[in-house]
């Protein structure tokens, strides 16, 4: 039997009160694949990666994730995956090692001395594994949070906007980074970002959502093409501005 | 890397450890943190035993009731402290904005409730203990003269400040930040109820069955019969540990059924107000 896709989500709706927050998504992600999940304020995307991370519990639906359905046999799945959000933080009085090594104690994971280390040359925190995360750079606190994503070697990492707050520099040997560590681990990585850029240059496919819908769903070259678009942030404003039929008009 | 069971009520020491040692960081590293610890419950001890001195040196009960009032307020001390200790080892995840982490990580809730027990011990401890021996040193109050009876007190009252602080914590998680001054403030519902500085035959008739009807007031009239009576009363112990098993069920229950009511209503996302 060929493994579970490391998420699968069937006809996930979720109605907060009365407000559809995601009304009907099916989509399914492959093993070792970069997927970007694109959509305005308001879209989806946070209820869509909530609910993938068993944070959140559907009105309807199904959202499997390493063969686990979410959130109730969440606690067979959660040691495998991670996630990195800028709207939440790791604690902030605490030094950048005390952080790594309370969540590393929470994912199990083995040699975590080593572990920290590593991350500490990976994402050039060496220097400041001893420093309170309160007192970094905000650019320093999203490495922290990405060593954070990162400490378990998780299978399955949900991303949301990684490289906010990091000098183009950084920003683009982090991206080198992601896309080493899923080709070298086969991760599964599911981006949420508004950098078009950097979604265009990650991943192999995009999901885009608008009011709770998936709008659209292909490699960035097609979507590109469909649209008759140079860029993905165009293709992105079309939608947004509800020109799909236009994008349909032009395939 | 260590493999983890599935069950949701499955407890790992060292996922436990991790969160005592996430709480520990946090007190070394902040000394207004450590003082607040430790500044009520000298305050309130001094001004109760100045109180209490005054009265046992103008009327003849109190002179008999040695202690009673000091008792009182070190025995308050537990019961509300060990609330706070749990309460705010809880709301500071909250103020971190760290919630999200622990809830998506594999920290089970039960092994996060166990963490915040112990912490609120070890926090009690930094905070009451050198308070007792000031007790000692001003007044010439040893509360652990108490000897075993004060075994039976402490636990009792742990228990229920455990019991308050996950039903609090489930609260916060519910509805979000906006609750968090019961935190705070629950507790002093339970002073004038729970008979902490008067017997129960104080209160009105038919407000009585209801002070009966929590732990702590067991462990302050046991504690009154001690110091007045020089009797242990072993069955009102027993009665308070009794009510405390139901209350510390009836908590963890209603925190299992808010975080559950949290996760549908997406509230685990918006901790704010």
């Amino acid at each position: 039997m060929p493994p579970p896709p490391p998420i699968a989500v069937e006809r996930l709706v979720k109605i907060y009160k009365t407000i559809p927050a995601v009304d009907g998504i099916s989509f399914s992600l492959k093993p070792g694949s970069i997927t970007g999940l694109l959509g305005g304020n308001g879209a989806g995307k946070t209820t869509t990666i909530a609910t993938i991370m068993g944070l959140t519990t559907p009105t309807s639906g199904r959202v499997m994730v390493l063969g686990a359905n979410m959130p109730k046999q969440r606690y067979r799945v959660l040691h495998r995956m991670n996630f990195e959000s800028p709207y939440i933080e790791v604690p902030m009085r605490l030094t950048v090692r005390q952080n790594l090594t309370v969540f590393g104690m929470l994912y199990g994971v083995d040699d975590l001395h080593g572990r920290i280390a590593e991350l500490g040359r990976l994402f050039d925190l060496t220097d400041l594994l001893d420093r309170p995360t309160g007192r970094l750079s905000a650019g320093q606190k999203t490495r922290v949070s990405l060593a954070k994503a990162l400490i378990n070697r998780p299978e399955v990492l949900l991303l949301d906007e990684p490289t906010a707050s990091l000098d183009p520099d950084t920003a683009d040997w982090v991206r080198a980074h992601l896309q080493h560590y899923c080709r070298e681990r086969q991760a599964t990585l599911l981006l949420a970002s508004h950098n078009m850029a950097e979604v265009e240059r990650l991943c192999e496919r995009v999901i885009i959502m608008k009011r709770g819908r998936i709008e659209d769903d292909d490699t960035p070259a097609r979507l590109l093409a469909r649209y008759g678009r140079r860029t993905l942030e165009e293709v992105f404003l079309d939608v947004a501005r509800g020109s799909s039929v236009a994008g349909e008009a032009a395939q | 890397m260590t493999v983890p069971t599935e069950s949701a009520y499955a407890v790992s020491p060292q996922r436990i450890a991790a969160m005592m040692l996430r709480y520990w960081y946090l007190l070394r590293s902040s000394w207004p943190r450590l003082l607040d610890l430790v500044y009520w419950p000298t305050v309130q001890m001094i001004t109760w035993g100045f109180l209490q001195y005054y009265i046992a040196t103008n009327a003849g009960f109190f002179a008999r009731a040695g202690g009673t009032f000091i008792g009182a307020v070190l025995l308050w001390d537990i019961l509300f402290r060990g609330q706070l200790g749990f309460s705010i080892s809880f709301l500071e995840e909250m103020w971190s904005r760290n919630i999200g982490n622990l809830m998506m990580s594999p920290l089970r809730p039960m092994e996060f409730v166990i963490a915040l027990m112990v912490m609120s011990v070890v926090r009690l401890s930094i905070g009451a203990v050198p308070v007792t021996f000031l007790a000692i040193g001003f007044f010439g109050f040893n509360l652990y003269g108490l000897g075993l009876a004060l075994v039976a007190f402490f636990f009792n009252l742990m228990l229920t400040s455990w019991a308050i602080g996950i039903f609090v914590a489930g609260l916060i998680l519910r509805n979000g930040m906006g609750a968090e001054n019961l935190a705070w403030s629950i507790m002093f519902l339970f002073m004038p109820l729970t008979c902490v500085y008067y017997p129960v035959t104080t209160l009105p008739a038919w407000l009585q069955p209801v002070a009966w009807a929590l732990p702590p007031t067991y462990v302050f009239e046991g504690m009154r019969a001690l110091l007045i009576g020089q009797v242990f009363r072993g069955d009102l112990m027993l009665d308070a540990l009794a009510l405390n098993a139901v209350l510390f069920a009836a908590g963890i229950f209603a925190f299992l059924k808010l975080l559950q009511s949290a996760r549908r209503h997406g509230a685990l996302l918006q901790t704010g107000e």
